[in-house]
C-alpha cells in the first residue's frame, strides 16, 4: 500500500448541546435515537478509513446520511466530536489556527454543490482568490489563474461574472479555483450534483480527464451510486452516519455488506462495473480453449466473445501469463443473476 | 353559527370593534375638558392636580381615569433632563491637562469626551470645506493663531470652482462613465452660475465628514452583530426605536451635549444615519450562503480576510442599500440640524422658508437634491467598478483619469488668475462665484407663486377649507374623542388577535407609554394626521403601483422614479406644497401624502414583481382573465409585502408630520421644535421622540407579526 494521506480513526460529529459530554458517557456507543431523545443529532458516527496517495474515495448517501458532515470534519470546516483525523500524519485537530489556515492555503481544495463563487469577482479573479488570499502578487496569481482557466476550457470567458456563466461552467470555476494552489488534497462536495444530466456526465468524464493528468488524493461526496461507480477506486457507502460499507465498487456490487446496500446495487448493470477479474476462477487453469481475455477487460466489452465460446476461457495478466479462467456461463449468471428474483 | 365557525378571526374582529364602541359611548366627555393646551403644557394653575416622584414635581388636569390616564410618566422628561446635566457638569470629575493655559483643570469627565469629540469633528469639517473653500482653521489647528498672523500667506486659499466641477466630472467618469460625468459637471456648473457655490460646498463638506463615518461605525457594528449574538441582543431595541425615531427629536439632546455648530450636527447625523447601516449590514451578512463562507475557508482565509474579502462583498447588495439610505440621511440631516447651528444649504432652505420665499428655497432645495443623487450615484458606481488585467494600456491610458485631472487643475487656476485681470475690482467668477451674485430664478419662481395664488386663491381656499372643514376637523375630534380606556382595549385587542399574548404585551406596553406620558392628546393628533396621509397614500401608491406593474417598462420607470424622490431630503417636500397651500394643515397633508407614497408604490410593484412566474403560467392555463389574476393570484400572493410597504409609508407619514412642525401643527411635532429653542428641552424633546417612535413600533409591530403569519401560511419565505 502506497503512502497513507488520510486517515480517520472512530471519528464522530454530533450536533447538539453537551454533545461531548455524552459522546464521553456512551463509551462509543452512539445510538442515534437515544441521543436524538436528549435533543443531539448524529452526524457521523464513528468513522474510521485511510485514503492513499493518489486514490480517489467516494463517499456515497442519500441526504441526511452524514457524508457532507464527514467531509466537513475531514477539512475541519466543523470540528469533530471525537476520534482522530491525521492529514499526512498530522493531527488536524490539534493544528492551531493559524497551522489549518496554512494547511488549506497549500495542502487542500475544496468543490462545493452550489459552486459558492463569489459574485463580485469575475471568473479569472475568483480562481485567482487562493492565490491572492495567499499574498502572491496580482501578475502571478492572475497569470496562474489564467492556466487554470485553460485547464477546465474556459478560455474567452475569464472576464466573465459568475452570474453570467451556465451552471456547468460556474462549476468549471469552482475546479479551477480549488485546484489553483495545486493541492495536494482535494475535496468534492457533490460538485455535480446541481447539473443537468447531460451535462453532468461530460463533467464527470472531464473530472476523470484531469485526474488522470493531476493524479490527487481525493475524496468526492455524492448522493448518485452511478457516479460513484463511474469515479471511485473505492466507495463509502453512509447511512445515519454510520459507513455501511467500504470497498472497491466491484466488491461492493458483487458483495453487499448490507441489506440497505444492497438496494442500491440491484439496479446497477454489472456488466459495466465488473471486471474479469472479479468474477474469474483463479483455481482453474486447465482445460483452455483458444480465446484469451484480459483481467482488466470490462465485462461488457469481451462478454460477447466469451459466450460464443463453448470451452474455458482462458484470463491472462498484462504480461500474458495465465492468472485463471472463466465459464461463458458465468458471464450469464453475472449480467442476468444475483438480482431481485436471480439465483 | 355556520359563518361564525367558517371566519372566526372575523367575528373576532367585529366583536373587538363592538367593545370599542361601546366603551367609547359608554365614558362620557368631561365638562372640564379641554383640548391639549390644559393638559400638557407647565402652566401653574389651581385647578391642576399635582404629585411628587422622584423628588420632581408634576403638574397636570386630572380627569375621569377612563378618559385620560394621569401622566404618570410626566417626571419622566424633567428627571432625563437633570440627569443630562449632572452627566455633562458633575458626573466623575477629573483632571485634564489644558494645552492653552498650560496646567491641570478639573473636568467632568463626559465634558471632556464631548470637548475632545467636538473638536476633532471641527478639524475633520474643516480640513474638507479649507480645502474647497479656503480659510485657516487647518492650518490653526496643527500651528497656532500666532503662528498665522505671523505667516498670512499659509492661509489655504481654496480651490477655484472650475477645478471641482472637472474633478467631480472625472471622478464619475472613471467610476461610471459619459453619463455620470456629464451629469456630475452640469450639477457643479449649475450650483455655481446659481451661486450656490459656497452653502453647497459647505454642506458637501458636512456629508464627505458624517457619511464615511456613519458607513465605518455602521458596518463595524452591524459586523460586531453578525459576530456576537449578546451585541446584537444588546443592539436591537435601540435600532428599533433609532428606525421610527423623528429625527428632529434626536437634535435637542445634541444640543446639550455638543453644543450648536457643524459638529454637533455631525455627531447627530451618524446617530441617525447608523441604525439602518446597521440592520442591512446583518441582513446582508446573514443571508450570505454557507457555502460561500466554507470556500473562503478553505481558500485559507484569515478571519480578517473572510470578513473583508468574502463576506462584505458577497452582502454588497444590502450593504449599498445600507450606503445609499446613509447619504439619504445625511441630506436629510444637513437640512434639519440647520436648527442647531449646521451651515450649508439646509440653512438657506430654512431661512428662505423662513421668509416664505419660495423661490429661494426651491433653489436651495434642488442644490441639495442634486448634489444628493450625484452622491448616491456614485457611491454605487465605486462599488459596481471592475478592474481590467488584460487589458494592453499604455501609460496614458492606464493614468488618464490622472493626467486629465492634473490638466484640469492647472488649466483651472490659470483661469482664476486670469480672472482676476478680467473681473478687477469685482468678485473674480473664475475662482467663486459668490452667493446671490450667480443668476437666480427665485424672483421667477416667486412671481409664478404670486400668479398661481391670484388666479387659483379662490379654487386653493375653496378646496382647503373643505378639506379642513369636513374632513380634518371632524377626523380630528373623533380621534380626541377616543377614551384612553377604549384605545387600549383597542390597541391591546387587535395585537393579540394579530400576535397573540406576545404582541398583546408589546403593544399594551408602547402605548400605556405614551398614555401615561403628558402629551396623549398630542399624540392622538399626531396619529390622525398620520392616518389621513397613509390612506390616501396608499390608496395612491396601490393603484399607482398596480398600474404601473402592467408592464415592465413602466415598472421600471416607476421604481426609478421612487429612487430619486428618496434621495430628495424630506424637508425639500415643504417648497412646492408651500408654494401652493400656503401655512395650513393641507400642505403638511400633501407633504406627507407625497413623501409617504413613495414605499406604498415600491412595495406594491416589488411585491407584484416577486410572484413566481410558474403561478402565473398556471393561473393562465386555468383561462383567468387579467383582472382575475390579479385580484385571485397576484394580491393575495402580493400582500404581505405590500403590508411592509403599509409599515414603510407608516413610519415615513410620521416623520413628515413631524417635520411638518415647521410649517405649524398642533401635535407632538411642534413640541419637539419648541424644545429646540427651550434649555431644559432635551428630556422633553427625547420623550417626545420616543412617543413617535412608540406609534411607529405599535404598528410595525402588529403588521410584522401578521406578515410573518401570512407568509407562513402562504408558503413563501
Amino acid at each position: 500500500m502506497s503512502q497513507t494521506v488520510i486517515k480517520c480513526e472512530s471519528v464522530y460529529k454530533i450536533f447538539g448541546e453537551n454533545a461531548k459530554k455524552m459522546l464521553e458517557e456512551s463509551n462509543g456507543n452512539v445510538d442515534a435515537k437515544t441521543f436524538q431523545e436528549k435533543g443531539c443529532i448524529v452526524g457521523v458516527n464513528n468513522a474510521s478509513f485511510e485514503v492513499a496517495k493518489g486514490e480517489m474515495l467516494v463517499v456515497m448517501g442519500l441526504s441526511g446520511s452524514g457524508k457532507s458532515t464527514l467531509l466537513r470534519c475531514i477539512s475541519r470546516l466543523t470540528d469533530a466530536t471525537g476520534g482522530k483525523i491525521f492529514i499526512e500524519g498530522q493531527d488536524l485537530l490539534e493544528l492551531n489556527n493559524k497551522e489549518l489556515i496554512e494547511l488549506r492555503r497549500n495542502k487542500m481544495g475544496m468543490v462545493f454543490q452550489s459552486f459558492a463563487l463569489l459574485p463580485h469577482k469575475t471568473v479569472v479573479e475568483n480562481i485567482a482568490f487562493p492565490l491572492q488570499i495567499k499574498g502572491t502578487n496580482t501578475e502571478e496569481s492572475i497569470s496562474r489563474a489564467m492556466e487554470m482557466v485553460k485547464l477546465v476550457g474556459l478560455d474567452g470567458r475569464e472576464n466573465y461574472f459568475p452570474r453570467e456563466l451556465s451552471g456547468g461552467q460556474q462549476q468549471r470555476v469552482g475546479i479551477a479555483r480549488s485546484l489553483a494552489v495545486e493541492p495536494d488534497i482535494w475535496f468534492l462536495d457533490e460538485p455535480f450534483s446541481a447539473l443537468d444530466p447531460l451535462i453532468r456526465k461530460e463533467m464527470q468524464d472531464e473530472f476523470l480527464r484531469l485526474q488522470e493528468k493531476l493524479q490527487k488524493t481525493i475524496m468526492f461526496i455524492t448522493h448518485d451510486f452511478d457516479e460513484a461507480l463511474k469515479l471511485a477506486d473505492r466507495i463509502a457507502i453512509m447511512k445515519d452516519g454510520i459507513i455501511e460499507q467500504l470497498d472497491t465498487p466491484a466488491n461492493i456490487v458483487l458483495n453487499p455488506a448490507t441489506e440497505y446496500v444492497r438496494k442500491f446495487t440491484e439496479e446497477v448493470p454489472r456488466e459495466k462495473v465488473l471486471i474479469i477479474e472479479d468474477v474469474m476462477d483463479a483455481s482453474s487453469k486447465d482445460n483452455l480453449g483458444d480465446l484469451k481475455v484480459s483481467k482488466n477487460e470490462i465485462i461488457e466489452n469481451v462478454a460477447e466473445k466469451i459466450l460464443t465460446q463453448e470451452k474455458l476461457v482462458g484470463v491472462v495478466d498484462s504480461n500474458n501469463n495465465i492468472v485463471g479462467s472463466i465459464k461463458p456461463s458465468k458471464i450469464i449468471d453475472t449480467v442476468f443473476g444475483g438480482r431481485k428474483n436471480g439465483s | 353559527m355556520e359563518y361564525l365557525k367558517k371566519y372566526p378571526k372575523l367575528f373576532q374582529w367585529l366583536f373587538l370593534l363592538i367593545v370599542f364602541f361601546a366603551l367609547c359611548f359608554a365614558i362620557d366627555v368631561p365638562e372640564t375638558y379641554k383640548f391639549i393646551r390644559g393638559q400638557a403644557e407647565f402652566v401653574k394653575d389651581p385647578n391642576q392636580s399635582v404629585y411628587f416622584f422622584l423628588g420632581k414635581e408634576v403638574r397636570y388636569y386630572a380627569f375621569d381615569v377612563f378618559w385620560r390616564l394621569p401622566p404618570l410618566l410626566g417626571w419622566l422628561p424633567i428627571w432625563i433632563n437633570d440627569s443630562l446635566f449632572f452627566l455633562m457638569n458633575e458626573w466623575m470629575p477629573m483632571e485634564f491637562w489644558n494645552e492653552d493655559t498650560q496646567e491641570f483643570k478639573t473636568r467632568p469627565l463626559l465634558l471632556e469626551i464631548s470637548r475632545n469629540l467636538t473638536s476633532f469633528m471641527t478639524f475633520l469639517i474643516e480640513l474638507i470645506r479649507e480645502i474647497l473653500l479656503g480659510g485657516l482653521e487647518t492650518i490653526v489647528a496643527f500651528t497656532s493663531w500666532d503662528f498665522i498672523d505671523a505667516y498670512p500667506w499659509l492661509e489655504l486659499p481654496g480651490l477655484p470652482w472650475t477645478i471641482v466641477a472637472a474633478g467631480a466630472a472625472i471622478l464619475s467618469y472613471k467610476l461610471s462613465g459619459k453619463g455620470l460625468a456629464l451629469f456630475a459637471g452640469l450639477t457643479m456648473i449649475y450650483i455655481s452660475i446659481f451661486g450656490q457655490w459656497k452653502p453647497s460646498m459647505q454642506t458637501l463638506s458636512f456629508i464627505l465628514v458624517a457619511a464615511p463615518l456613519s458607513f465605518i461605525f455602521g458596518l463595524g457594528l452591524g459586523i460586531a452583530a453578525y459576530k456576537s449574538k449578546r451585541v446584537e441582543k444588546a443592539l436591537y431595541p435601540i435600532l428599533l426605536v433609532m428606525q421610527t425615531m423623528p429625527q428632529y427629536a434626536v437634535l435637542v439632546p445634541a444640543l446639550v451635549l455638543f453644543g450648536v455648530g457643524d459638529h454637533a450636527a455631525v455627531i447627530i447625523t451618524m446617530v441617525v444615519a447608523v441604525p439602518p447601516m446597521i440592520l442591512l449590514t446583518i441582513l446582508g451578512l446573514r443571508a450570505i450562503t454557507p457555502e460561500v463562507i466554507e470556500a473562503g475557508r478553505m481558500s485559507g482565509c484569515t478571519n480578517w480576510q473572510l470578513m473583508f474579502k468574502v463576506l462584505i462583498p458577497t452582502a454588497r447588495r444590502d450593504i449599498l442599500i445600507g450606503v445609499n439610505q446613509v447619504i439619504m440621511v445625511c441630506f436629510s440631516m444637513a437640512v434639519i440640524s440647520a436648527f442647531i447651528g449646521a451651515k450649508g444649504l439646509g440653512f438657506n432652505l430654512l431661512l428662505a422658508l423662513n421668509q416664505l420665499n419660495i423661490g429661494l428655497a426651491l433653489e436651495a432645495g434642488l442644490c441639495i437634491s442634486l448634489i444628493a443623487i450625484l452622491l448616491d450615484k456614485m457611491s454605487l458606481a465605486w462599488a459596481n467598478k471592475q478592474t481590467d488585467y488584460f487589458g494592453n494600456l499604455t501609460f496614458f491610458q492606464r493614468n488618464k483619469n490622472v493626467i486629465f485631472f492634473g490638466a484640469s487643475f492647472v488649466i483651472g487656476i490659470i483661469l482664476a488668475y486670469v480672472g482676476t485681470f478680467i473681473f478687477k475690482g469685482s468678485f473674480n467668477y473664475l475662482f467663486e462665484i459668490p452667493h446671490n451674485k450667480g443668476i437666480s430664478t427665485a424672483d421667477f419662481w416667486n412671481k409664478g407663486v404670486d400668479w398661481i395664488f391670484d388666479t387659483f386663491f379662490v379654487y386653493i381656499k375653496a378646496f382647503n377649507t373643505w378639506l379642513i372643514q369636513d374632513v380634518l376637523q371632524p377626523m380630528r375630534a373623533l380621534y380626541l374623542r377616543m377614551p384612553a380606556v377604549a384605545t387600549l382595549v383597542l390597541a391591546v385587542g387587535a395585537g393579540y388577535l394579530i400576535g397573540g399574548v406576545r404582541s398583546a404585551l408589546v403593544v399594551a406596553a408602547l402605548t400605556l407609554f405614551i398614555a401615561l406620558s403628558p402629551w396623549w392628546d398630542r399624540a392622538l393628533v399626531t396619529l390622525y394626521m398620520a392616518t389621513f396621509g397613509v390612506v390616501i397614500s396608499c390608496l395612491i401608491g396601490f393603484t399607482v403601483g398596480t398600474l404601473c406593474f402592467q408592464n415592465k417598462k413602466s415598472a421600471a420607470f416607476m421604481l426609478g422614479v421612487c429612487d430619486i424622490f428618496q434621495t430628495f431630503p424630506s424637508f425639500v417636500y415643504l417648497i412646492p406644497v408651500m408654494m401652493l397651500f400656503g401655512i395650513t394643515d393641507t400642505s403638511v397633508l400633501i407633504a406627507v401624502i407625497v413623501y409617504a407614497t413613495i414605499p406604498a408604490t415600491r412595495y406594491t410593484i416589488e411585491g407584484l414583481r416577486s410572484v413566481p412566474v410558474g403561478l402565473h403560467e398556471a393561473a393562465t392555463m386555468s383561462g383567468v382573465n387579467k383582472f382575475q389574476r390579479l385580484t385571485k393570484i397576484e394580491f393575495p400572493l402580493a400582500f404581505p409585502h405590500m403590508m411592509l410597504g403599509l409599515n414603510q409609508t407608516i413610519v415615513f407619514a410620521l416623520f413628515m408630520v413631524i417635520i411638518g412642525a415647521f410649517i405649524g401643527t398642533e401635535d407632538l411635532g411642534q413640541y419637539i421644535l419648541k424644545a429646540l429653542s427651550d434649555k431644559n428641552g432635551a428630556g422633553i424633546g427625547l420623550t417626545l421622540g420616543i412617543c413617535v417612535a412608540f406609534i411607529g413600533l405599535i404598528f410595525d409591530n402588529l403588521i410584522r407579526t401578521w406578515v410573518g403569519k401570512r407568509k407562513k401560511h402562504l408558503g413563501i419565505d
